[in-house]
C-alpha cells in the first residue's frame, strides 16, 4: 500500500468474519481505510460487501442470524465497545442501493436527521437542508417545492435526496452501496463530481458493481471475491496489468465477473 | 379431390383483413364461459347484500310507528310495555367509552412494543400466541372472569366500570392484533432510513411509523366500538339489569359504580321475558341498536377512506 503511508487510519478492519446462520459472508478480512479518500470495494454479488458496510455502523445487529468476529475500529475506536450507537451511525452516512424517499416532504426528508440529533432552529435547519441539496446536486430541481413529498420524486431524485439525507447528520465517513443503480448515467456523472468534491471533507467508502466507476473515483479500491479479500491497493496498481493477484486481473479486465 | 381450394378459403391465409377479428368457434367458447362466470360471481354478490337489505328494511317497516326522537330520550315505562330505550341507549355508550379508554391505549402502546422493540424469542412467541388465543375466546368466558376478577375481588360490584373492564380486556387482544398489522404494513426500508441517520427507536416511531400507520390503528379500535356495544354476555354478568330508571335528557346519567341498561341486553328481555311487550318497540329497540353498530362501521370506513387519500407513498 505505497501511496497513503502518510495518512492517518480512519477504519481499521481486522479479522473481520461475519456469519449469516453459520455461512460466511466474510472470511477474516483486514484491511484499513485513510481519512480523506475513496475507497472502492468491488467484486461479485453475493461476495460479502454490503455486509462490510453494514458491520461498520452496526446495522448488522438488526439481521437476528448474523454473527461478528474481528474488530471495526474507527479513529482507534473499536465500534462494538461504543454505548451509543446511534451516536455511532451519526458519524457514518449510508446510501443504499434502492432509493429511500421517507413519506414526508423532501424539506423533513433532509431535516429528520439534524432534528432528532436535536437542532431546532429555523435558520439553522433551513441553511443545512439547502447546503446538503447542493451537495446532492438536487437543489437547483427542488428548491422551489421543498414541501412537496419526497415519495413523489423519481427514482434518481429519491436517491439523491438519499444522499442528501446521508449527509444530513454531517457524518465522517460516508458509505455509498450501489448508488448509481436506480440512476440514470447523466446524475451519476454528476454525483460522482460532487464525491469528489467531499472528499476533502470525509471519508468515502464506494461499494459497486461497475468496475469503471471505482477506478474513475476511487484512491484505491479493495477487491472481495467470495467472502474474502484478494486484494486492495492503490489504482494504479489494481488497474494496471500487473495487480497482485490474477484474479483482480481477470475481474477488472472483464474476463469474468 | 381438392383440386379447387384457392387461398382465400384456406383457414391459415386470411386475404380479407375484416376476417381477421372474426370470432372462431374456440373464442366464442371462451366468451361464454367468461360471460357465465361473470354471472355466477355477480349473482353471488347480489345474495350478499340481499339479506342485509331484507333486514334492514324489516326492521324499519315493523318499527315504524314507534321511531320518533321522543322514543331515543325517555325511559322504558309500564313494565317496559311502553316509553323509550333512553336508558338501555346511554348505557353501552357510557360503558364503550370506558372499556376503550382503558384498552386502547394499553393495547396501542403493547402491540408498539411487540412490533417495534421486542427481538423474536421464546418470550415473544408466547406473548403473541397468547394475543392470538385471547382473541379467540369466547365471550361468556371473559364475562366469567370479570365476575371473578372485577365485581368480587376487586369489590367493583355489578357495575359501569366492571363491565366496562371485562369488556377491555375481551377487546385488548384485537386491538393489539390490529394495531401490529397497521404497524406492519409501514415498510421496514423507512425505518432502515431512519436508523442508518443515528435516529432512535423511539424517533423513529414517532417520525415515521406512528404518522403512517395511525388510520389503520384508528380503524381497528372504532371496528371494537361495535363490537363492545353489541355483546350481551359479558355485561350480562358484570352489571347490566333488567330495568333501572335514570333522569331523562341528562348524558351524564350513570355513575361509574351504577348499574345500568343495555340495548342488546334490552331487546332480549323485550322478547323474551316480558309478555305483552308491542311489536313495534322490539322493533324499534333493535333498529336503533343496529344502526348505532352501523354508524360507527361507516365512521371507521370513512375514516380510512380519508386517512388513505392522504397515503404518502
Amino acid at each position: 500500500m505505497a501511496q497513503t503511508s502518510n495518512a492517518t487510519k480512519k477504519i481499521e478492519i481486522a479479522d473481520l468474519t461475519v456469519r449469516y446462520d453459520g455461512l460466511e459472508a466474510l472470511k477474516g478480512i483486514s484491511f484499513d481505510i485513510y481519512e480523506n479518500e475513496i475507497l472502492g470495494i468491488i467484486g461479485p454479488a453475493q461476495s460479502g460487501k454490503t455486509t462490510l458496510l453494514k458491520t461498520i455502523n452496526r446495522t448488522i445487529e438488526f439481521e437476528p442470524s448474523a454473527a461478528v468476529s474481528g474488530s471495526v475500529k474507527i479513529d482507534g475506536t473499536d465500534v462494538q465497545s461504543i454505548r451509543n450507537v446511534n451516536q455511532l451511525r451519526r458519524r457514518i452516512g449510508m446510501v443504499f442501493p434502492l432509493p429511500v424517499g421517507l413519506p414526508m416532504s423532501i424539506y423533513d426528508n433532509v431535516a429528520f436527521a439534524p432534528r432528532t440529533a436535536g437542532i431546532r432552529k429555523r435558520s439553522e435547519l433551513d441553511e443545512l437542508v439547502e447546503r446538503c441539496l447542493q451537495q446532492a446536486a438536487l437543489w437547483d430541481e427542488v428548491k422551489d417545492r421543498l414541501n412537496s413529498l419526497g415519495t413523489k420524486l423519481s427514482g434518481g431524485q429519491q436517491q439523491r435526496l438519499t444522499i442528501a439525507r446521508a449527509l444530513s447528520h454531517q457524518p465522517e465517513i460516508l458509505c455509498l452501496d450501489e448508488f448509481s443503480i436506480a440512476v440514470d448515467p447523466v446524475t451519476t456523472m454528476r454525483i460522482e463530481d460532487i464525491l469528489k468534491e467531499l472528499r476533502s471533507q470525509i471519508t468515502i467508502i464506494l461499494v459497486t458493481n461497475l468496475v469503471q466507476q471505482a477506478r474513475r473515483l476511487a484512491d484505491r479500491t479493495a477487491f472481495i471475491f467470495e467472502s474474502e479479500l484478494i486484494e486492495i491497493d492503490d489504482n494504479d496498481v489494481i488497474f494496471s496489468d500487473s495487480p497482485a493477484h490474477r484474479l483482480t486481473y481477470d475481474y477488472v479486465s472483464g474476463n469474468f465477473g | 379431390m381438392a383440386t379447387d381450394i384457392t387461398p382465400s378459403s384456406s383457414p391459415t391465409e386470411i386475404t380479407d383483413p375484416s376476417l381477421m377479428f372474426t370470432a372462431t368457434e374456440q373464442s366464442r367458447k371462451k366468451q361464454l364461459m367468461e360471460n357465465i362466470a361473470r354471472a355466477i360471481f355477480f349473482v353471488m354478490t347480489l345474495l350478499m347484500i340481499l339479506p342485509l337489505v331484507l333486514i334492514v328494511v324489516y326492521l324499519f317497516v315493523k318499527a315504524a310507528p314507534v321511531l320518533s326522537p321522543e322514543f331515543l330520550f325517555t325511559n322504558p315505562a309500564k313494565g317496559m310495555r311502553a316509553g323509550g330505550i333512553w336508558a338501555p341507549l346511554l348505557g353501552p355508550i357510557y360503558i364503550v367509552i370506558t372499556s376503550l379508554l382503558v384498552s386502547a391505549p394499553i393495547g396501542v402502546l403493547a402491540a408498539v412494543y411487540l412490533n417495534e422493540y421486542a427481538r423474536a424469542s421464546w418470550f415473544t412467541r408466547i406473548i403473541n400466541l397468547a394475543v392470538v388465543n385471547l382473541a379467540g375466546v369466547p365471550s361468556i368466558v371473559h364475562a366469567l372472569f370479570g365476575v371473578g376478577a372485577f365485581v368480587y375481588f376487586a369489590k367493583m360490584g355489578r357495575s359501569v366500570l366492571a363491565a366496562s373492564l371485562t369488556l377491555a380486556i375481551m377487546t385488548l387482544p384485537v386491538i393489539i392484533a390490529s394495531t401490529k398489522e397497521a404497524l406492519n404494513a409501514v415498510p421496514m426500508a423507512f425505518r432502515e432510513a431512519c436508523w442508518n441517520t443515528g435516529a432512535t427507536r423511539w424517533q423513529t416511531i414517532r417520525g415515521i411509523v406512528l404518522p403512517n400507520s395511525i388510520s389503520g390503528i384508528l380503524t381497528g379500535i372504532i371496528l371494537q366500538v361495535s363490537r363492545a356495544a353489541g355483546e350481551t354476555a359479558p355485561i350480562m354478568f358484570t352489571g347490566a339489569v333488567f330495568f333501572k330508571a335514570i333522569s331523562e335528557r341528562d348524558v351524564f346519567a350513570y355513575g361509574l359504580f351504577d348499574r345500568f341498561m343495555a340495548l342488546s341486553m334490552h331487546l332480549y328481555q323485550l322478547s323474551t321475558q316480558v309478555p305483552g311487550v308491542p311489536e313495534a318497540l322490539e322493533y324499534g329497540t333493535a333498529v336503533v341498536l343496529l344502526g348505532a353498530v352501523l354508524t360507527v362501521n361507516a365512521l371507521a370506513i370513512v375514516l380510512r377512506v380519508y386517512l388513505r387519500s392522504r397515503k404518502r407513498w
